[in-house]
C-alpha cells in the first residue's frame, strides 16, 4: 500500500516534471526540471530494490551529465534565444507522431508475454548485495558489450576534444 | 507491490514526452536533454523487466545505457559548442546554410 | 534500541521513526555546533600561525565570537539584485546546505550509531557532493553578475575535473575492504594487520586528501571564490543569512570530508590492535572520542594547509587534476587490486 503510494508519488512528479521541462523557455530552468526528474526516477529505483543504480543515477546524470549541459549553458551566451520562436512550423505533426507512437505502445502491450524468470531473487540479491550481484552479472555474462561501452566512451572523449578545440596545431 | 504494468506506462510516457520535445522544441539543448528523457523513460522499464522477472541482465542493460548517454551528452555538447560558434545561435531553424 | 519497546506500549514501527528523528536531531545539533566553533578555531589557529591574537573582544579569549557572528548575519539587511533570477537566486543557498546536512545520514560516528546503514553509503557521499557544487553554480548564474558568473564557471570545471579522482581514490579502499558500507569498511580495517588502511593506501589517500580540498572549495584550490581576483566569486551578491547558509555548508562538508577521510585510512572510532596490545587501557575510551579526536586532526589540517600555501591558478589546477591525480589514483586502483588478487 505505502509502496504503491511512492510510486504514484514518484511516477506523477517524473512525468510532470518532464513535461515541464520539454516546455520551458530558459534553458537553466529546464535543466534543474530535468535535476528533479532524475531525482524521483532515483526514487523508482529504490523501489525495485535497485540501489546500486539508484546511486549511478544520481551521481552520473546528476552529477556529470547535467553539470556538463549547465556548464555549456553558462559558456554560450543565451540570454537572446529565450525570446525567439520556440517550437518548430510542423510541431502539430509532432503532437500527431507521438500520439501515434503511444497507440502503438499500447497495442504492443496488449500483446506482451513476459519472458521465463530467472534466478536472481530479491532474497538472493539482498543477500549478496546488489552491487555484487550486478558486478557479478556483469563481468561475466555481459563482459563484451561492457568492452565495447568502454570503446565508446573513449571514442567520445577524443571526439570531443577534437571537436571543441579552437585548431590544431 | 506495485504491478509491472504501471512502470510500463510511466516509461511508455515518459518516453512519449522526450520525443514530443525532441520534435517539436527548436533549442538544440533542450533537443539533447529531451534525448536523455527518452533514455531515461527506457531505463525504467528495463529496471522495472529486471526486477518482475528475477534476471539482473536488465540491470545491467540501464548502465549501458547510462554509459552511451553520457558519451552522447559529451559528443552532442561539443557540437553545439561548435555550432554557437559559427552560428551566433542554437536555434536549428536559424541554422539553414543547406538550404538551396 | 536498547529498550523493550513493548514495556512502553508503543508499535515497533513507531518507536523505529522516534529513534532515527531523535538520531537526527542528535547529528544536526552536534555537527551544527561543531560549525560554527570550526569557524571560530580556524581564525585562532591561523592567527597564531601568523603570529596575530584572533579574536578576543567576544567574552574570554573571544569564545563567544561564533554566537555574535551568527546574530549579526541574521538581522543583517537581505539584498536581492534586481535582475536576478530570483527563484533560483533563493533555492542555491538551500540546495547547498541540504546536499552536505543530507551526507550526514549515513555517516557511523561510533559503533552502531548511523541515521541509516545503507549498503552503497560511500557512493551516496559521492552523490551528494556532487550535488553541492549546484548551489555554487546556480549561485553564480543566479546573481547576474559577471564576478559571480566566472566564479560558477569555474566552480562547474573543477567539480567535474575533481569528482572522478575523489571517487577513484576511494575505489582502493572498496576493493579491500569488499564493500561500499562505511561501517563495515572500519570492521574491515580493525581485521586488518596493520590496522588502518593508511598504511597499504597512502597514494589513495594523498589523492583523496587533494581532491577533497578542492571539492571543498578550501584554500589552494578556492577559485570560485578566490577574494583577491573574484571579490569573493559566486557569493558576491549574497548577504546576510543566504550568505550565512553558503559557510555553513562549505563547514559542514569539511566536516564531512574530514569523517570520510578518517573512516576510510585512519580506522574510524577504532584503534590498530598493535597499539591496544601496548596500551590495553586504551581500549576502555569510548569510540567517539577517538573517531573526534582523528576528525579534529583531519579539519586542524585544513586550517594548516590554508595558512601555509597560496592559491593555485586555474591551469595550474586543472592540470593537477588530469595529469597528476587521475593516474595515480588509477595506478592504485591496478596495484590495489593486483595486490589482492595474488596476495589475499
Amino acid at each position: 500500500m505505502i509502496e504503491k503510494a511512492f510510486f504514484l508519488y514518484f511516477a506523477f512528479a517524473a512525468v510532470a516534471v518532464s513535461i515541464i521541462t520539454v516546455t520551458r523557455r530558459n534553458v537553466m530552468h529546464a535543466v534543474l526540471c530535468m535535476l528533479l526528474l532524475f531525482f524521483h526516477l532515483a526514487g523508482l529505483y529504490l523501489l525495485l530494490n535497485a540501489e546500486f543504480l539508484a546511486a549511478v543515477q544520481i551521481i552520473i546524470y546528476a552529477g556529470a551529465i547535467m553539470v556538463l549541459f549547465l556548464f555549456v549553458i553558462m559558456l554560450l551566451n543565451l540570454r537572446e534565444d529565450v525570446k525567439k520562436v520556440q517550437y518548430g512550423r510542423l510541431w502539430f505533426v509532432g503532437v500527431i507522431v507521438v500520439c501515434g507512437i503511444l497507440l502503438a505502445m499500447a497495442g504492443a502491450y496488449v500483446f506482451m508475454v513476459p519472458g521465463q524468470r530467472s534466478d536472481w531473487t530479491i532474497g538472493r540479491i539482498v543477500a549478496e548485495t546488489h552491487t555484487a550481484a550486478i558486478g557479478q552479472v556483469l563481468y561475466t555474462r555481459y563482459m563484451f558489450p561492457f568492452e565495447v561501452v568502454s570503446l565508446i566512451l573513449l571514442v567520445a572523449v577524443i571526439g570531443a576534444i577534437v571537436l571543441a578545440k579552437r585548431q590544431l596545431k | 507491490m506495485v504491478p509491472l504494468n504501471w512502470y510500463i506506462w510511466l516509461s511508455a510516457i515518459l518516453f512519449c514526452t522526450g520525443m514530443f520535445g525532441f520534435i517539436t522544441r527548436r533549442n538544440l539543448i533542450i533537443m539533447l536533454l529531451s534525448v536523455e528523457i527518452m533514455f531515461n523513460g527506457v531505463n525504467v522499464s528495463l529496471a522495472a523487466f529486471s526486477h518482475y522477472l528475477q534476471d539482473a541482465a536488465g540491470q545491467v542493460l540501464v548502465f549501458i545505457v547510462i554509459a552511451v548517454a553520457a558519451a552522447e551528452a559529451a559528443i552532442g555538447l561539443a557540437l553545439v559548442i561548435l555550432l554557437f560558434r559559427h552560428h551566433e545561435t542554437i536555434m536549428i531553424d536559424e541554422i539553414n546554410e543547406m538550404k538551396g | 534500541m536498547t529498550l523493550d519497546h513493548h514495556l512502553l506500549g508503543i508499535s515497533p514501527q513507531l518507536w523505529d521513526i522516534g529513534v532515527i528523528v531523535i538520531k537526527i536531531a542528535v547529528v544536526v545539533g552536534a555537527v551544527m555546533g561543531h560549525v560554527a566553533y570550526a569557524t571560530y578555531f580556524e581564525r585562532k589557529v591561523i592567527a597564531r600561525m601568523q603570529m596575530r591574537m584572533g579574536p578576543m573582544e567576544v567574552g574570554p579569549y573571544g569564545i563567544l565570537q561564533p554566537i555574535a557572528d551568527g546574530i549579526k548575519s541574521f538581522f543583517k539587511e537581505d539584498i536581492i539584485p534586481t535582475n536576478a533570477d530570483k527563484p533560483i537566486f533563493f533555492m542555491a543557498p538551500i540546495i547547498s546546505l541540504m546536499a552536505a546536512l543530507t551526507t550526514l545520514a549515513v555517516v557511523p560516528f561510533f559503533d552502531g550509531f548511523v541515521v541509516s546503514n545503507v549498503n552503497v553509503g560511500l557512493l551516496f557521499i559521492l552523490a551528494m557532493s556532487s550535488l553541492g557544487a549546484y548551489g555554487l553554480i546556480l549561485a553564480g548564474w543566479a546573481s547576474n553578475s559577471k564576478y559571480a558568473f566566472l566564479g560558477a564557471l569555474r566552480s562547474s570545471a573543477q567539480v567535474i575535473s575533481y569528482e572522478v579522482p575523489l571517487g577513484l581514490s576511494l575505489v582502493g579502499v572498496m576493493i579491500m575492504a569488499g564493500s561500499m558500507n562505511l561501517t563495515d569498511i572500519v570492521h574491515a580495517q580493525q581485521k586488518f594487520p596493520g590496522g588502518i588502511y593508511l598504511v597499504p593506501q597512502l597514494i589513495g589517500f594523498f589523492v583523496f586528501v587533494v581532491s577533497a580540498m578542492a571539492e571543498t572549495n578550501r584554500t589552494p584550490f578556492d577559485l570560485p571564490e578566490a577574494e583577491t581576483e573574484l571579490i569573493a566569486g559566486v557569493f558576491v551578491e549574497y548577504s546576510g543569512m543566504r550568505y550565512a547558509l553558503f559557510f555553513m555548508a562549505e563547514y559542514t562538508s569539511m566536516i564531512i570530508m574530514s569523517s570520510i577521510a578518517v573512516l576510510c585510512f585512519l580506522g574510524g572510532w577504532t584503534l590498530p590492535a598493535f597499539v591496544l596490545k601496548v596500551l590495553p587501557f586504551l581500549g576502555y575510551v569510548p569510540g567517539l572520542v577517538w573517531f573526534a579526536l582523528k576528525l579534529y586532526a583531519c579539519i586542524f589540517f585544513y586550517y594548516w594547509i590554508r595558512a601555509t600555501l597560496p592559491r593555485y591558478r586555474y591551469d595550474q589546477l586543472m592540470a593537477i587534476g588530469w595529469k597528476v591525480l587521475i593516474p595515480l589514483s588509477l595506478a592504485n586502483i591496478v596495484l590495489t587490486g593486483f595486490i589482492s588478487v595474488w596476495m589475499p
